[in-house]
């Protein structure tokens, strides 16, 4: 039993090192060598067509030092809040807590929860509470945040808020159905965000 | 693999994640302040019209409004 484990564990390990991983890997081309190639056989008269590839700006490669600036995409459904945006911290609302980015972060996925997003560049930072989404960190120090919806704080009405906050937790004591109870609590979960956010 | 792991509340009673976050937008939306919230109310109706192909020819289009989730 012991030998087949060690075949079991041995194959894996070699597979491992013959693909790169994901965060190491070199800057993404932009037109398919052998598309082209192919084409010029066929076509030497003609430039070959552009293919989706080619419109698309390639992902810069990770470079062998950390940079000094983290560049920020943060985008919404309807606009696009902040486009490669050199800056130095972010700090976002991550479900297991506030979490820090510097450039030079570990590659990372994580979720957000409701929470305040405050951008740092300089002497200034910038505040917007966002309603859940998702930050992708790539190793070359670009973060992506992508939101449903993100208002700067002080778009956020606190009386609406407020009544918001004992609406849901009325409705938390009266529900019945799993997905009431659900829904009462996600209630509660976004307004008493919104609330820490406006005294925060 | 914990097959069992911690799942999120609002996954455990059903609900999907874009529900979840589709929820949480409109309760933001809702806590807004006057011009904004109006704005933002808007951006709430999602509506899309299909058309149904038969015979290679489109029908009459109708308009499908999603009603946002309560």
């Amino acid at each position: 039993m012991l030998r087949r484990a060690m075949g079991l564990l041995a194959r894996p390990v070699a597979a491992a090192r013959a693909r790169s991983f994901s965060t190491d890997l070199p800057a993404a081309q932009t037109a398919d060598s052998t598309f082209v190639e192919a084409w010029n056989k066929v076509m030497p008269n003609m430039d070959p067509p552009k293919t989706p590839l080619s419109f698309m700006q390639p992902r810069p490669a990770t470079p062998s030092s950390i940079p000094s600036k983290l560049t920020v995409n943060f985008v919404l459904p309807y606009a696009s809040e902040l486009t490669t945006k050199e800056v130095d911290m972010v700090i976002v609302p991550a479900t297991t807590g506030q979490m820090g980015v510097l450039p030079g972060h570990v590659a990372t996925i994580t979720e957000l929860k409701p929470g305040v997003l405050s951008v740092h560049k300089g002497n200034e930072t910038t505040k917007y509470f966002i309603s859940s989404g998702f930050v992708f960190i790539h190793a070359n120090s670009f973060a992506d945040i992508i939101a449903v919806e993100a208002v700067p704080l002080d778009q956020i009405d606190a009386n609406l808020v407020q009544k918001g906050l004992a609406e849901f937790t009325q409705k938390l004591s009266s529900a019945t159905t799993d997905l009431e109870k659900a829904e009462a609590q996600i209630g509660i979960d976004v307004h008493s965000a919104l609330n820490s956010a406006l005294t925060g | 693999m914990a097959s069992n792991a911690a799942v999120p509340f609002w996954r455990a009673a059903g609900m999907t994640y874009i529900t979840y976050s589709n929820i949480c937008a409109n309760l933001v939306r809702n806590c807004l302040k006057e011009p904004h919230k109006t704005e933002a109310l808007t951006r709430e109706k999602v509506h899309f019209s299909i058309s149904k192909w038969t015979d290679g020819k489109p029908e009459k289009p109708t308009v499908r409004s999603d009603s946002p989730e309560e």
